[in-house]
């Protein structure tokens, strides 16, 4: 005999069944921050690795070309610089927006939400626009790697504003009817969060994709 | 019970050494070495074998031994340790000279065989006059030897497929290539293996030291026809080799370039 | 440090876990949830960690069927399956070139990411984290349940490519362009390999949403008390995959967005210029077809990196959260603490921060700068050394403990022992000159087999039979299981080790008939052993799957803590009910006080306070 034919405790209904109208503990641990914003936070980190992975993928499509064209005879370097500081102008509203929110102040929310979400649409207006007059020439993504990386990169990114500028619509019509009252303000402070990445990396792409 | 499964946990070291120790008599083991480098790398997988093989014993030894000594009956609670930090320091340190020993006895052979730099220079085959290049395709390999000119794209270039035919004892330098996927070039008795990749040319060297005639295998799945992406990789003595060339160059202008296809 | 404030909560609708961090909620709806709410659209970690659990097992049995059929060609290539001639009328019953190529594609494809992952962080995942940590549930019960529902696009997809023209992707589970980006250059790529990267990218969304609740989850709702430092290492090994899958899977993503743009859109991320691509079956062969039209100038090698980035970290993956069960079922049968805890978690965290690092190691032939592959040599070499520091810390925990040989208990020894000849071939990989050899050979077959079959399956039916009664109240029967486990272990050892010996004589991966070259010729009576241990493994489990469905209805009931385990999650009520512990927790100690002289009993519960 060995220990392995010890027998298991039975089941008792007086110590082993759930206690009746028990309530619920949710407990509070680890660095003392928000859990929505600790997530958006490990949420972006994955948006990082992954314009981490598109923008590798451009710098060796490049380096490894044995020719590159120069971005400025191709691309509308103007329009999309004013477009650029749209969107930087955008974070700016965006932070007033938080401010507000932190303050209970409904109106002054709807205000720069609302400027926000306005600038944000129309980056991306200016940017399908750029779209269709690349389109109309003839510069689809499939005529070479200048313009397959050109078109996946910002065209993730404006994917990207245009989640943002849905998500910032939502929190819009949310703040008109009155539903982000002061304590809520966290709601704003996240899609906040997500904007000012947007814009970071946005700076980013526009430097290397354009510019250099 | 104890017993029996103890001797499961036996059984793993005992056949697995065993499988090892006979795996030669039963044709399970490398097939013969031809080329100046594959006894190196064949000394480097027995080093690696005798360092892990010595560490599996061991380990599945005393697995097995904990399983069968601490499964007893015995009265009294088990022993209370957390650890210790001098064992820690211990089986921390000792793996980590030889894990660093095996990495470092690598990196010659390593070099020798893949290192542009390293290729046989002043011979009569080098990266830049290359005895021919193979190129792979869905699901054949096809040979371009240069013509009398030496140099290969020219007018007198002399296509075979199949069979890779080269010199015994000379330091042969070819120029991989491949006309759609990725496939790889294997010979089991040179001990070499290198990816064609679709693009891109890639210098490959190796000097087979036996007359013989070897399976190249494709080792890169390749589509469905990867398992019969065969060919014939050929070792003759220098005079047949001239021979062979001879043959193929005048059943190519006689045939015209067609034969080839 | 935890602090849990009372006050009652004034919503009633909230889920657990929705509510203010630190609350004590009265919890007065008892309300039944109607069938749908309860299985189907649940926002209970308990549940969605069921949902993973079968869908994932259905998967093993179709990925297994898979195997079997691979199996089958080794043996005896081209010769009709008995009984399976209406599934492939054209062969007669026998499997073609092409339906091979497809089938160790979709085999390993599912096994990795339809199987093993889902069954680690999804099933385990999900059900283990909020109870060891105390936890009423995940911290977004909502985002939870997207989580699962992710895969069902997922399932969608990857089922659907079975059904297109051309049949399902047939690029191997790497999926390496040019083969699976040019439709002609293989039939799988037609459509196949579309809906492999849909159900893919499908995957990668459910991984996300998952791993960003496990870390948010184990950081911030642990109980008052229970530090990092004192985490079950299952915990811990859940969370660093979790990270892991937080930095590696967007890249993944990100490359598999590019493959189906090559694909779709023909752009040529991957796709080199000037390619002669002809064939797309066998009969349609003609030679110098159209030249491919995708945009110039890819880079094939840049897939494999990609790629690789992600899918080595992916490896660890597969076998952290594998680790953490082995470590906690051997603490607990053993009735010993873990030998060096701390070295546990330090091993745990090397392994996936090398693991960023040693990606190349699967190129060393493909063309990758040599003196790149000299340093990931390197790299890869030095990550054998936390696995050795692990392997020795579990047989510290076994010397000198009371070992109770319980079902559990066989699994988890057998994960040592058969990680222990993974992690050791893995050794003569990660050496390039001879990598240069064995590189795509069934050495490289037998490893993965030996870590992520033998070692990461059998610690899963080692958290089977652990965890089965907190799941349902009841144990699982002993005898089928050992059982159960003496046919498995000696039947996969009877599959997988004679791989090593093939590889070494050459033998290479993914051919469906090895037998064409003169040199293999000699290892078709071997391969016949292989394949036939393989159908009695293969068989065997229907031991488990017997013992699982029967002990789930009527298994001896048991109580809380049957093992005399000292970790939280003994604590709730088995099955837990909504919002899983019925009392207030304290921890006071780490997860793995056995056999401690200050106390008459031989273990010391972590809520005891002393
Ligand atoms: C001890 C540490 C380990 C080392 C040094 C190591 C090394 C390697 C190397 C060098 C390769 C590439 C072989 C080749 O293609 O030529 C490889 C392949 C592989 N390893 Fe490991 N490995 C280790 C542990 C693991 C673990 C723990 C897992 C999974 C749980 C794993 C899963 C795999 C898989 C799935 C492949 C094959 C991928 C493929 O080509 O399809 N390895 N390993
Ligand atoms: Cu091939
Ligand atoms: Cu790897």
């Amino acid at each position: 005999m060995n220990i392995s034919s010890a027998a298991l405790p039975a089941h008792d209904p007086a110590v082993d069944a759930p206690k009746p109208h028990h309530a619920i503990y949710d407990y509070d641990s680890g660095p003392p921050v928000n859990r929505g914003k600790f997530a958006i936070w490990l949420f972006l980190a994955t948006e990082v690795m992954f314009f981490t992975g598109l923008i590798g993928t451009y710098i060796v499509l490049r380096m490894g070309a044995a020719t590159w064209p120069d971005p400025a005879d191709r691309l509308a370097v103007d329009i999309t610089a004013l477009n650029t500081f749209f969107l930087i102008v955008s974070s700016a509203t965006m932070v007033k927006a938080v401010e507000r929110a932190m303050l209970g102040d409904n109106p002054g929310l709807i205000k720069w939400l609302a400027l926000t979400v306005l600038i944000g649409a129309t980056f991306v207006g200016i940017q399908a626009y750029e779209y269709a007059v690349l389109i109309k020439d003839g510069n689809l993504p499939d005529v070479d790697i200048f313009w397959s990386t050109f078109y996946a990169m910002t065209g993730f990114h404006g994917i990207h504003v245009a989640v943002g500028v849905i998500w910032n619509l939502c929190i819009l019509i949310a703040a008109i009817f009155r539903k982000i009252p002061q304590e809520k303000y966290m709601k704003v402070e996240l899609a906040g969060l997500y904007w000012h990445f947007v814009d970071l990396v946005w700076v980013l792409l526009f430097t290397i994709v354009y510019l250099m | 019970m104890r017993y029996f499964f103890t001797l499961m946990l036996l059984l793993v070291p005992i056949l697995g050494v065993w499988t090892f120790v006979e795996a030669d008599r039963w044709q399970l083991w490398f097939p013969q070495n031809v080329s100046s480098f594959g006894g190196e790398i064949d000394g480097l997988f027995n080093l690696i074998l005798y360092m892990v093989g010595f560490t599996f014993i061991v380990t599945e030894l005393a697995l097995a031994w904990f399983v069968f000594k601490f499964s007893a009956n015995r009265p009294g609670k088990a022993v209370f340790t957390h650890g210790s930090h001098k064992l820690e320091m211990i089986w921390t340190a000792i793996p980590a000279v030889a894990l660093l020993f095996i990495a470092f006895s690598q990196m010659e052979t390593w070099a020798k065989v893949k290192f542009e730099s390293n290729f046989p220079k002043g011979g009569k085959y080098t990266k830049e006059r290359p005895i021919a290049e193979l190129w792979a395709s869905q699901f054949d390999w096809r040979v371009c030897y240069p013509g009398d000119d030496g140099a290969i794209g020219t007018a007198d270039d002399l296509e075979r497929s199949y069979e890779f035919v080269v010199p015994v004892n000379t330091d042969i330098v070819f120029h991989l290539r491949s006309r759609d996927v990725i496939h790889s070039f294997f010979v089991p008795e040179f001990r070499l293996k290198q990816d064609a990749l679709p693009g891109h040319t890639i210098p490959v060297w190796f000097r087979a030291e036996k007359e013989g005639i070897y399976d190249l295998v494709c080792a890169e799945l390749c589509g469905w026809g990867h398992y019969k992406m065969s060919g014939r990789m050929t070792v003759v003595s220098q005079a047949e080799f001239d021979k062979r060339m001879a043959d193929i160059k005048a059943e190519w202008f006689s045939n015209g370039k067609e034969q080839g296809q | 440090m935890s602090q849990a404030t009372t006050h009652a909560a004034n919503s009633p609708h909230l889920e657990p876990g929705e509510g203010e961090a630190g609350t004590v909620r009265a919890h007065h709806d008892h309300h039944e949830l109607g069938f749908l709410r309860k299985w189907i659209f649940s926002v209970d970690h308990k549940v969605i960690g069921m949902q993973f659990l079968f869908s994932g097992l259905v998967f093993l049995a179709l990925g297994g069927l898979m195997a079997m059929a691979i199996r089958y060609q080794l043996a005896w290539p081209w010769r009709p399956m008995p009984g399976l001639a209406w599934m492939f009328p054209a062969t007669g019953g026998a499997i073609s070139p092409e339906f091979y190529t497809m089938l160790f594609t979709m085999h390993g494809t599912i096994m990795i990411f339809f199987v093993m992952i889902p069954l680690l962080t999804g099933a385990f995942g999900n059900f283990l984290i909020p109870l060891m940590i105390g936890a009423p549930d995940m911290a977004f019960p909502k985002l939870n349940m997207f989580g699962y529902w992710a895969m069902v696009p997922a399932f969608f997809f990857i089922l659907l490519g079975f059904f297109v023209e051309g049949g399902h992707a047939a690029g191997g589970w790497t999926s390496y362009p040019p083969l699976s980006t040019i439709e002609s250059a293989a039939p799988g790529s037609l459509t196949g390999q579309t809906c492999w990267l849909l159900g893919l990218t499908w995957v990668g969304v459910s991984s996300m949403m998952g791993a960003v609740n496990y870390v948010t989850t184990i950081v911030k709702m642990r109980a008052p008390g229970l530090t990092m430092m004192r985490l079950p290492l299952t915990i811990w090994g859940l969370l660093i995959t979790s990270l892991l899958q937080l930095f590696a899977l967007p890249v993944l993503t990100a490359a598999g967005i590019l493959q189906l743009l090559d694909r779709t859109l023909n752009t040529g991320f991957f796709t080199p210029t000037n390619l002669q691509v002809n064939n797309i079956t066998p009969d349609s062969f003609l030679y110098g077809a159209d030249a491919v039209g995708a945009a110039a100038g890819g880079q094939p090698l840049l897939w494999q990196h990609l790629f690789w980035f992600y899918s080595h970290p992916a490896v660890y993956i597969l076998v952290l959260p594998a680790m953490g069960f082995t470590s906690d079922i051997l603490a607990v049968h053993a009735r010993k603490p873990i030998f060096g805890y701390k070295p546990m978690v330090y091993s745990m965290s090397a392994i996936a921060g090398l693991g960023f690092i040693v990606w190349g190691h699967h190129m060393f032939t493909s063309g990758m700068n040599p003196a790149l592959g000299m340093t990931f040599m390197v790299s890869t070499v030095m990550i054998a050394l936390p696995s050795a520091i692990k392997v020795f810390n579990w047989l510290g925990t076994l010397w000198g403990g009371r070992i109770h040989l319980r079902t559990p208990m066989l699994f988890a020894c057998a994960f040592v022992s058969m990680f222990i000849i993974g992690g050791l071939s893995g050794i003569w990989m990660a050496a390039t000159p001879v990598d240069i050899y064995i590189h795509d050979t069934y050495i490289v077959v037998a490893h993965f087999h030996y870590v992520v079959f033998a070692g990461s399956l059998f610690a899963i039916f080692a958290a089977a039979y652990h965890w089965f009664p907190k799941m349902f109240g009841r144990v699982m029967n002993e005898t089928v299981g050992k059982v159960h486990f003496v046919g498995s272990f000696i039947f996969t050892n009877m599959t997988f080790y004679m791989m090593h010996q093939v590889g070494v004589a050459g033998l290479m991966r993914r051919t469906a008939d090895p037998y064409a070259y003169d040199v293999y010729q000699h290892l078709q009576p071997i391969n016949e052993f292989i394949t036939i241990s393989a159908f009695c493994m293969f068989a065997w489990q229907i031991f488990f799957v017997v013992n699982f469905f029967h002990s789930m209805f009527w298994g001896k009931r048991v109580g809380r803590n049957p093992w005399n385990a000292a970790s939280l999650e003994w604590d709730a009520p088995s099955p837990p009910g909504h919002g899983n512990f019925d009392r207030q927790l304290e921890v006071y100690r780490g997860a793995y006080e056995f056999s401690s002289p200050d106390v008459a009993e031989d273990f010391i519960p972590q809520t005891r306070k002393l």
